[in-house]
């Protein structure tokens, strides 16, 4: 499987965590989105005429939403993370991962426009990304009462790596996640993950790493 | 008040490669609106509220001087040296003081801890010994000797290594740094930022580099570059205080912070205050 691949975009950073918790090996082509805007070009837009990122690419399969990617890499690895697959969670995971679009069109946007400058109006993109945070806050922590932490249920599923990256990436568009106490621990819960990889502005938890050991000085390396 | 030292020195404002005509790029430079264009004859025009510009193209950028330029733009020899590839790595805003991008830059020691796996990795943590000097021919801050471990010191490394660097600090607002090139140990490979103060309190920072690496696709260097300083982003946009602290106060600088207490002594000498504070924090 082949990822068109750009490393500060936060949709394709949910289709490398998704693998990368499931084990499952994908090779990348970095695309040049800044500055050379090569997801523009002819030659891509002949892959993805829509001229986005990610495309993922298996065989003749060529996919473009990336919530499309998920739920292929998670129905091939065994549904695991679609949900326990009753009617009620099936709905909830396809609600939640139309809300991650919510998230991308206004926390994904601000981040745009802070860091790489891109055209928009921040406040409203600000403030719409502040209702959804606190939609979120609230569903987190409702599901917290009831001894839930992932989106869900007690396991995480697509839905929860689908919000997670634009959520977690929000202070880089200039929206603070300070007021959120429920969606840090949901941040941290998934950054807990056996297999989590981190990307820039989100980082890794060290804290979960054993105390070093002693090393040989670095004289004795050189 | 901007002192007449820090306008007459020379600042990124563009890349070369992504000029068009007027208005062209509308920015701000020290807190002043700008328009970087080409005019019709195809010059590079820095546009300023009362004319144009003092303008020098290097390094894969336009750089503008709003004063008197002191001096001529900084070389990079490097630059023109057959069989380099220099690679343009575009722009990035940074919410910080153009100053504390720079200084971040020239640290070694959060390498483990913000860019692990890549430039540094735990328990390698000890930055080692290394020499610093405020070059008064060049008028510039070096950092010389400085020796790292990094499992993935550049796209072109297959495993980890003891790196060496140089660090140099060239203008004010722009920092050079050498570094054991994995293709060709005869050769330093050369890495760049070039910031641009918006304001005291926000930048753009523009990566470029001069590396030996005729294989590597352009997309992978860039976004390894990119990937690095973005890594960096989010910590400098939590800095506080958000100007740089010139004078020595509530920090204590360990042997690590040579650089940088050059860097800021070097600042507070010449005057280049745009972007600090002069009270201890």
């Amino acid at each position: 499987m082949k990822l068109y691949d750009y490393v500060l975009s936060a949709s394709c950073y949910k289709v490398r965590l998704m693998a990368a918790l499931l084990g499952e090996k994908l090779s990348t082509e970095a695309v040049d989105f800044h500055p050379g805007r090569a997801h523009r070009s002819r030659e891509f837009r002949a892959l993805n005429p829509a001229g986005t990122l990610p495309v993922l690419v298996d065989g003749g399969l060529i996919l473009t939403e990336s919530t499309a990617m998920l739920v292929y890499l998670a129905q091939r690895a065994g549904k695991v993370w679609l949900g326990d697959g009753s009617p009620v969670q099936a709905a909830q995971v396809q609600q939640w991962l139309a809300f991650s679009a919510r998230l991308g069109g206004s926390l994904g946007m601000a981040r745009l426009h802070d860091m790489l400058l891109y055209a928009g109006d921040i406040d409203a993109l600000r403030r719409a990304g502040v209702a959804a945070l606190r939609e979120l806050e609230s569903h987190l922590t409702e599901a917290r009462f009831d001894g839930r932490i992932f989106l869900t249920g007690t396991t995480p599923t697509i839905a929860d790596i689908a919000c997670f990256p634009n959520v977690a990436l929000a202070p880089d568009g200039g929206v603070s996640l300070d007021d959120y106490p429920s969606i840090r621990l949901w941040s941290r819960a998934i950054r807990a993950l056996p297999g989590f990889i981190e990307m820039p502005g989100i980082h890794r938890l060290h804290e979960l790493k054993p105390a070093p050991e002693a090393v040989p000085p670095l004289e004795a390396l050189l | 008040m901007i002192p007449a030292a820090v306008l007459n020195e020379w600042y990124p404002v563009a890349m070369i490669a992504q000029l068009a005509a007027w208005p062209g790029r509308q920015t701000l430079l020290l807190g002043s609106e700008i328009n970087v264009f080409r005019d019709a004859a195809g010059a590079v025009v820095v546009q300023g509220a009362d004319g144009p510009l003092a303008v020098t193209l290097a390094y894969g950028h336009v750089w503008a001087c709003p004063g008197v330029p002191a001096h001529p733009l900084f070389p990079i020899p490097e630059a023109d040296q057959p069989g380099r590839r220099l690679v343009d790595c575009g722009v990035v805003r940074v919410k910080c003081s153009p100053l504390r991008a720079v200084e971040n830059f020239l640290d070694i020691a959060h390498f483990p801890f913000v860019h692990t796996d890549v430039l540094g990795a735990e328990p390698h943590t000890e930055v080692g010994r290394y020499e610093v000097q405020i070059r008064e021919d060049s008028d510039e801050v070096w950092a010389t000797k400085v020796h790292f471990y990094q499992p993935q010191a550049a796209k072109s490394a297959a495993g980890g290594i003891v790196t060496e660097y140089m660090y140099r600090v060239a203008a004010p607002t722009a920092s050079v740094l050498y570094k054991t090139c994995p293709n060709n140990a005869d050769e330093w490979d050369v890495i760049a930022i070039f910031v641009q103060p918006l304001t005291e309190e926000l930048c753009e920072v523009w990566p470029w580099m001069a590396l030996f690496d005729d294989t590597t696709p352009q997309a992978d260097l860039i976004q390894f570059q990119q990937m690095i300083f973005l890594q960096d982003r989010s910590i400098l946009e939590n800095q506080i205080p958000r100007l740089l602290p010139l004078d020595p106060g509530k920090e204590i600088p360990t042997q690590a912070d040579l650089t940088s207490i050059a860097y800021r002594r070097w600042l507070k000498r010449k005057g280049l205050t745009y972007g600090a504070q002069m009270v201890a924090a």
